[in-house]
């Protein structure tokens, strides 16, 4: 696609309304909590913006994310929207192979420079470079060599963004983050497994119509999207409250739709707006479904002492150690009390009376 | 070391040193005291000394007259911080899957906001407590360090655990692993400070009862 078309011009070669257009601009304005004001100045921005180049990088990935992005939603104003971006380069969904795809993605390099969108997806490995490769380049060097001209990164994922399941201990191939290896750009965290599609979208909108980067919390992940924990925005938080649990996933708790904190539910630590946007065209998340939710838009998700333990469970057999510590105290406590007796009884038979003739004799 | 690092190390190996330091602790004090023994008495039993020292745990449980009126903030208070310190501790639902964890059964909780207001409850009077500790100056005289680390250990779970559940200042896994590790200093000074009394009072109680009552009179 060309990139001197504008999005408004793309969408409407599409066959999106004005009206469909508008009710996008607005979700995405109420979704980054923006006043109902800033409507029209995103749907101007976007209707004026020339497509940005975007170059997708996977690295060590399951391909998830870009399903999640591109196939559960489609075709919705989100999916065109993603669509109208111009996407120069990304392994899975580029028709070019071998050569010509690496040419495609320096190609755009050379053209944008300074100004295109790096998205990745997928861990880098740091132990041994060739780990994972594509064309021949090590995902560190092809990382480090697309970086240098990227106006922002965006992390889509909880492998880019932290490392996610390839970094989950023993980590065996040394899987890093982006954020690990690139210091000097602007990065945006959109962490999940995957993360929700119109996150992405979101990001996307607010970037092209600001500018800037949006605002983000101390884990780099934009404050409108991951600003409130799953828990705070959950519809079953007045059963949390009010102390009803389902004790096990077929219990009458369960079926009532009662808290899942006990079933080891990650919702009062995780940060993502699943229970807000939801899934599937808004048709429901992981805890709607009778699902604890696993955290997986948390650093480290995967040793976090299982999905099934609540966050305050002790992780070890801390029956056995107390049964252990018990008995090792009683044992030690007799002796204790057994030495204590002892001195005791020698103390009483050391003991000498003492008269008044030994107090008056001069010593 | 990464947040998700300090919170398993709380969960997992601090919990089982602090376990054993607690549980080692306690039974060693408790044990030494009993098989220390006592005299036998050589006096005609004038009533049960069991039914006397059994009867006393209980009685000395309710302040009389005369000392509710001589120290009534320290009975007022002390009664409210005790009270609400259990409440927190043991009708909290994550704290009681803790506990299930633990012994194979658990219990039922009681709604989140009055856990959430005992627990602030128990925090201001555990400040009033420290207040009339400095202020007063027989108090203030008869302090030594165990007693101000005796009141810190306790306070620090409460505060750590407010400022966790409603996730105040730092991310949420940090902000669990701080107060878990706050729980963890208490159980690790517990059985070395006068915090032992958690133990011990039921056995004073009984043992002066129990003398109480051999000798037929009331305790």
């Amino acid at each position: 696609m060309s990139n001197e078309k504008t999005l408004g011009e793309v969408l409407r070669q599409q066959g999106i309304t004005r009206r469909g257009f508008l009710k996008f601009c607005a979700a995405t304005a109420s979704m980054m909590a923006l006043p109902p004001s800033m409507v029209p100045r995103i749907a101007e921005a976007l209707e004026k913006a020339r497509r940005p180049s975007v170059i997708w990088l996977s690295f060590q990935e399951c391909t998830g994310c870009t399903e999640s992005l591109t196939r559960s939603h489609s075709p919705t104003v989100e999916g065109l929207i993603f669509n109208a971006i111009s996407l120069d380069y990304h392994h899975t969904l580029q028709a070019a192979a071998g050569t010509h795809a690496e040419l495609a993605r320096t190609k755009a390099m050379e053209e944008n420079y300074g100004k295109y969108i790096l998205v990745v997806d997928g861990s880098i490995p740091v132990a041994n470079p060739a780990f994972s490769t594509i064309a021949g380049i090590s995902n560190l060097a092809m990382l480090e060599e697309t970086a240098k001209g990227a106006a922002a990164i965006i992390s889509v994922g909880t492998c880019a963004a932290f490392g996610g399941i390839p970094h989950a201990n023993p980590n065996p191939t040394g899987a890093v983050a982006v954020s690990d290896i690139i210091k000097d750009k602007p990065i945006i965290n959109v962490p999940g497994c995957p993360p929700i599609p119109v996150v992405i979208t979101g990001v996307l909108a607010q970037f092209l119509t600001f500018g800037v980067i949006p605002e983000l919390d101390a884990l780099g992940r934009p404050l409108a999207f991951y600003g409130k924990s799953i828990h705070d925005r959950c519809y079953r938080r007045p059963f949390y409250d009010k102390g009803l649990f389902a004790e096990t996933f077929d219990d009458e708790g369960a079926k009532l739709g009662w808290c899942l904190y006990k079933l080891g539910c990650k919702g009062p630590t995780t940060y993502n707006a699943c229970a807000t946007t939801k899934w599937n065209e808004g048709t429901s998340f992981p805890i709607e479904s009778g699902h604890p939710c696993l955290g997986c838009s948390e650093p480290d998700f995967w040793d976090g002492g299982g999905f099934y333990k609540a966050i305050s469970m002790p992780t070890g057999d801390i029956t056995r150690t107390a049964v252990y510590a018990i008995g090792a105290g009683a044992a030690a406590g007799v002796a204790l009390g057994a030495v204590n007796r002892a001195r005791k009884a020698r103390a009483q038979k050391a003991h000498e009376r003492v008269t008044i003739e030994d107090l008056n004799k001069d010593s | 070391m990464t947040e998700t690092e300090l919170l398993m190390w709380a969960r997992g190996p601090a919990l089982q040193v602090a376990t054993v330091i607690f549980l080692l602790g306690i039974m060693v004090r408790i044990l030494e005291i009993l098989v220390l023994g006592r005299k036998a008495n050589l006096a005609e039993a004038r009533g049960s000394a069991v039914a006397g020292g059994l009867r006393t745990i209980v009685t000395r449980s309710f302040p009389d007259r005369g000392t509710l009126q001589r120290s009534t903030f320290n009975i007022v208070a002390g009664y409210v911080f005790h009270t609400g310190f259990f409440v927190v501790l043991f009708l909290f639902a994550p704290h009681i899957l803790v506990f299930r964890d633990l012994l194979g059964f658990g219990w039922p909780s009681i709604p989140t906001p009055i856990i959430d207001a005992t627990t602030l409850v128990t925090i201001i009077t555990l400040l009033a407590v420290l207040l009339h500790r400095v202020q007063d100056k027989v108090m203030r005289f008869l302090s030594r360090f165990q007693d101000y680390l005796a009141w810190f250990v306790t306070i620090l779970p409460l505060v750590t655990g407010y400022l966790a559940f409603h996730r105040i200042g730092l991310t949420p896994p940090t902000l669990i692993a701080i107060h878990i590790l706050s729980v963890e200093l208490l159980m690790v000074v517990f059985p070395f400070t006068k915090l032992m009394h958690a133990f011990t009072l039921f056995m004073a109680r009984y043992y002066n009862g129990a003398i109480a009552g051999y000798k037929g009179v009331n305790s």
